[in-house]
Parts: C-alpha cells; structure tokens; sequence
C-alpha cells in the first residue's frame, strides 16, 4: 500500500498498518490483503465482485476489518459483502470506504453489505466514509445495507460521514425477528455542493422486537440533506426514529420521518428538528473567550461527537 | 475596578418610539462583591449584557482596569477578564460539563480537576462530569454548572444574572454558602444582579437600578432597610426617587 491508501485506511478504519484478527483490504478494485481465524472466515465470491464473512456461532470478542481504498482517479464499482453471523456471537465489525481523487474523473464506490444475524448474537457494526483529493471528479459513495435479525438478536449500526464525500444515497433496510433490536447512529456533514440522501426502513415483524434510528447531521454551504425514516410495527414492538439538524449557510434539510403501526401493541415514536446554531450558544462561549468561529466549530463537534 | 462613564441606552421602535433603557449610569465597581438590585425593568440584566458585551451601548464609556473595553468584542472582553453567568444558561446538544468546566478554564484540566469546581457548587461530580449540557438537566443544575464555570474562569471581574432565579429552596441555601465562599477567595470582583435579601446581605456595596437610573448606591445598612420596608412602600419601588 502507498501512502495515499495509508492515509485513507486511518482515517476510515482508525488504523496505522494492518489490523489485527480477521481483515480483508479492497484497494483500487483488489484485494490488497486478507486474514481469518479460526471463528471467521472470509471468501472470495465466485459469481460477483465481494466477499462473504462467515463467523461461526459462538464467537466472542474477535472483529472483523473489512475497509475499502480507492486512490485511482475515475475508478468505479460495485461490491458485494455478506456476513453471516452464527448463534450466541459477540462481534465488531468495522467497515469503511476512502476515497481519493485527486484527478478529473468520478469515482464511485458502491456497496451492498448483507447482514445474516443469528439467535442471540450481538453485533457492532462500524461504517465509515471519508473522502478526499483536490481533483474536479466527484467522490462518490452509495452504500446498501440490509439486515436481517434472528430471535433476540442485537445490532448496533455506526455510520459516519464527516468529510469529503460529493454524493451519497444510504440505503437501510432491516427485518427483525421476536425480540430482535437495531440501533442505528448515523452522523453526517455535508459542505459545498454536497448531496447526501440516507433512506432507513426498518420492519418490526417479531414480538419485543425493538429500533431506535438516530440522525444526527450539520449541513454547510450550498449543501443539501434528505433523511428519510421508516418503521413498521408488525407486531408487539417499539420504534423510535430521531433526526435532528443544524442547518447553515445556504443548505437545505429535509426530515421524512414516516411510522406505521399495524398491530395494536406497536409503540412507534418519530421527532425531528432542524434548525440554525441558537445564537446565545455562541455568545456563551464567546463570553468564555472563543472567537465566534471558535465556539461554532466547537459546538458542531459536539453535536455531532 | 470597573468603572461606567454616562452610559446611555436608547432604542427605538415603531409603535412606542425611542425608549431610554438607561439613562446615564455612573458607576464604579471596586469592592469585592457588588449587588444590583431594582424592580424588574429597571435595565440591570441590559447593564450586565452591556458590561459583558452583549449589547453596545448608544453612548458612554466602560474602562476595565483603565483600559476601555467599550469598542471591544465579547471574546476580547473574556479574554480581558470579564465573566457572565446567564440568568438562563444555554443548553448545548452533545457538549459535556467537562466540555464547558475545560473551555472555561481554558486549560486541558484533569477530570479531577474538573470535579472540584462541580463539588463547589454542591454537584456530586461523578454524575455531572460527563452529562451532556442538554434538556435532561433541569434549570437548577444549569444554573450551578454556570456558576461553576464562572469559577473555573477566575477572572477579575465575575458578573452574575440573578443567579438564585429557578433555584429550590434547599439548593438556595447551598447557593448563599458558595457565594460566601467566592466573596472570601476571589481576586477581583464580583457584581451580582439579586433580588434576594439574603445574597444583598453578604454584599459590600448594594446598588439600587429604577428606570433605567442609579436610584441610590451605598452599603447594606444603608439600602437594605428601606428596601426591606416591602415594595410597597420602598419609595424605589413607586418611582419616587
């Protein structure tokens, strides 16, 4: 790996060299490095591009590096991942996507990440975007999520995408079985030009199954948002759907939230807010002696901490 | 030692018309603990913002140490030494109590060290440190964490906004003990709007603020009495003065 793919595997992955435990490096379309354990297993897809991440039942405490480099200018794919998680595991998985273009061409990465959660299992899921590069070509990034969660399962999804990412189109959709939870943390910040659409869907088919979507998301420049939040609640269950926005400059937010509740006992909640910093937020911290850019950038980091 | 030259406050609006918010304050602040008291309207929380830099003034002169700080930013002032707890802190979505207790001091303090400026103004530390500032605290709880932070800046001059505004009873209390304390230790001064007996009592100098004007400045034996005459007839109060 050079540098550029250096650089952008620690800022997706937090990483200095290559991980620990299982891992599978894509960089520029190949695969720049890979290692299973005895409880993980990664292969190659014969039909398609990606892999799959079998992790035996049983698996606690081990994690699984899965992140994706592409420094070639004009460079676009798609990609295939499923993990099929056993029973009874415990298991981080930290995905991520960095992108560097520093030519005139778009790259574009896309992914779709399969997600087989078996009874009892509980996964963290870590998904990162960053992008960087001073060319004209656009960085772009669409990534596909779907889950499934077996009887009381438990996952819990991070995605980030602070930084550099020209257009992104998320997409989420999850099934959950009896007693099954997802949470998903999502934060966001666009500027200049910046398009980014994030779509959750989630079905609360299981008794007890349980969800809680949170957006958090700062919008600069001429940037634009859409955040669009679905839950059914098919059965005895609770939903709870937040997105909440700063909004600057000349940006554009919007919030859908949409819930459906098609059983009786189905307990769904939905709030959003968008709205500029509070103007007394920065004179508080200017009576402490930031400048007003000063508490602006430290009252964005918070929010979005 | 703050000193306010013919400071003056007009604004104008378009049914009422120009409104004189101040009217020539002279004032100079160089005990250690001051009190503004006045009935409500009386433009002491304006005076608080207009010495902060809140607000600017439509004429006067504000010297802090000499130095006159009237053209001088709200950042420029902090930095000058200039403190203001808000009557109503401002709740912040993600930013933690050691967040703001280490902005205030503006130094990478240790949690240690950010606890005991919590313990001063009777915060368990341990269950405050890592709270976010947001809606899950209640008024009173901000309230001492802004008086906290005040502390942790240190500076020669502190100003508070009614500070005993949404506190409890039982806190109320404690609040008297910490302002005690501050009268005791602080190097600078201290100028506190109050309408409560209890924190004028413990003030050096009291200063009464009616329409916009001085009313009356003097010790508490001077003020107190006719204040404590009830609203009534405190001549303060019905504008006689």
């Amino acid at each position: 790996m050079d540098a550029i793919q250096m650089s952008l595997l620690e800022q997706v992955a937090g990483l200095h060299e290559v991980p620990e435990g299982a891992y599978n490096i894509r960089a520029n379309g190949e695969s720049a490095g890979r290692n299973t354990t005895a409880n993980i297993d990664i292969v190659t897809k014969k039909d398609k591009p990606g892999i799959d991440i079998i992790i035996k039942d049983g698996t606690k405490n081990e994690s699984v590096h899965i992140p994706v480099l592409l420094s070639q200018s004009g460079l676009k794919e798609m990609v295939y991942n499923d993990f099929i998680i056993g029973e009874n595991c415990d298991v981080t998985i930290i995905a991520g996507c960095g992108i560097h273009n520093s030519g005139d061409e778009d790259s574009e990465h896309d992914g779709i990440h399969s997600f087989f959660v078996g009874k009892n299992s509980k996964i963290k899921y870590v998904e990162k975007h960053y992008g960087a590069g001073d060319g004209k070509g656009n960085r772009v990034m669409n990534p596909t999520t779907i889950i499934e969660i077996e009887d009381g399962g438990y996952m819990e999804m991070d995605t980030v995408q602070i930084k550099g990412v020209d257009s992104t189109n998320r997409v989420t959709k999850a099934k959950l079985k009896n007693d099954a939870t997802l949470v998903i943390k999502e934060k966001i910040m666009t500027h200049g030009t910046q398009f980014a659409e994030t779509n959750f869907e989630v079905d609360l088919d299981g008794e007890n199954s349980g969800t809680n979507v949170i957006s958090r998301s700062v919008a600069k420049d001429d940037s634009r948002q859409l955040f669009l939040s679905k839950i059914n609640g098919n059965n005895k269950c609770s939903g709870h759907t937040e997105c909440d926005a700063i909004i600057m400059d000349n940006a554009s937010v919007s919030a859908v939230p949409e819930i459906t509740a098609n059983h009786i006992d189905a307990s769904l909640i939905h709030e959003a807010a968008i709205g500029k910093i509070a103007g007394e937020q920065i004179i508080k911290l200017m009576t402490l002696g930031l400048t007003e850019e000063e508490a602006e950038a430290q009252i964005i980091n918070g929010f979005l901490k | 030692m703050l000193e306010l030259q013919n400071i003056c406050l007009t604004v104008s609006d378009e049914q009422e018309g120009t409104k004189e918010i101040l009217k020539n304050i002279n004032l100079k602040i160089e005990d250690r603990f001051v009190a503004i008291t006045g009935p409500n309207g009386g433009g002491k929380s304006t005076l608080a913002k207009i010495i902060a830099g809140i607000r600017q003034p439509t004429s006067g002169k504000i010297l802090l140490d000499g130095v006159d700080i009237t053209n001088m930013s709200i950042t420029e002032r902090a930095k000058q030494g200039v403190s203001f707890a808000f009557q109503q802190p401002v709740r912040f979505k993600g930013v933690t109590v050691k967040d703001l207790i280490r902005l205030a001091a503006s130094e990478n303090l240790t949690t240690a060290q950010a606890c005991s400026y919590l313990s001063e103004v009777g915060l368990c530390a341990r269950d405050y440190i890592d709270r976010e500032v947001n809606a899950s605290l209640s008024g009173g709880e901000l309230k001492r964490i802004e008086i906290a932070m005040i502390i942790a800046r240190g500076t020669k001059l502190s100003i508070f906004d009614e500070p005993e505004a949404g506190i409890d009873l039982w806190s109320f209390n404690n609040l008297i003990r910490v302002f005690e304390k501050m009268h005791e230790e602080i190097n600078g001064s201290i100028l506190i709007i109050s309408h409560q007996e209890r924190i004028l009592n413990i003030a050096d100098k009291i200063i009464v603020l009616a329409n916009g004007e001085v009313a009356k400045t003097g010790t508490k034996d001077e003020i107190l009495p006719e204040l404590l005459n009830g609203g009534g007839s405190c001549r303060f109060y019905k504008g006689e003065c």
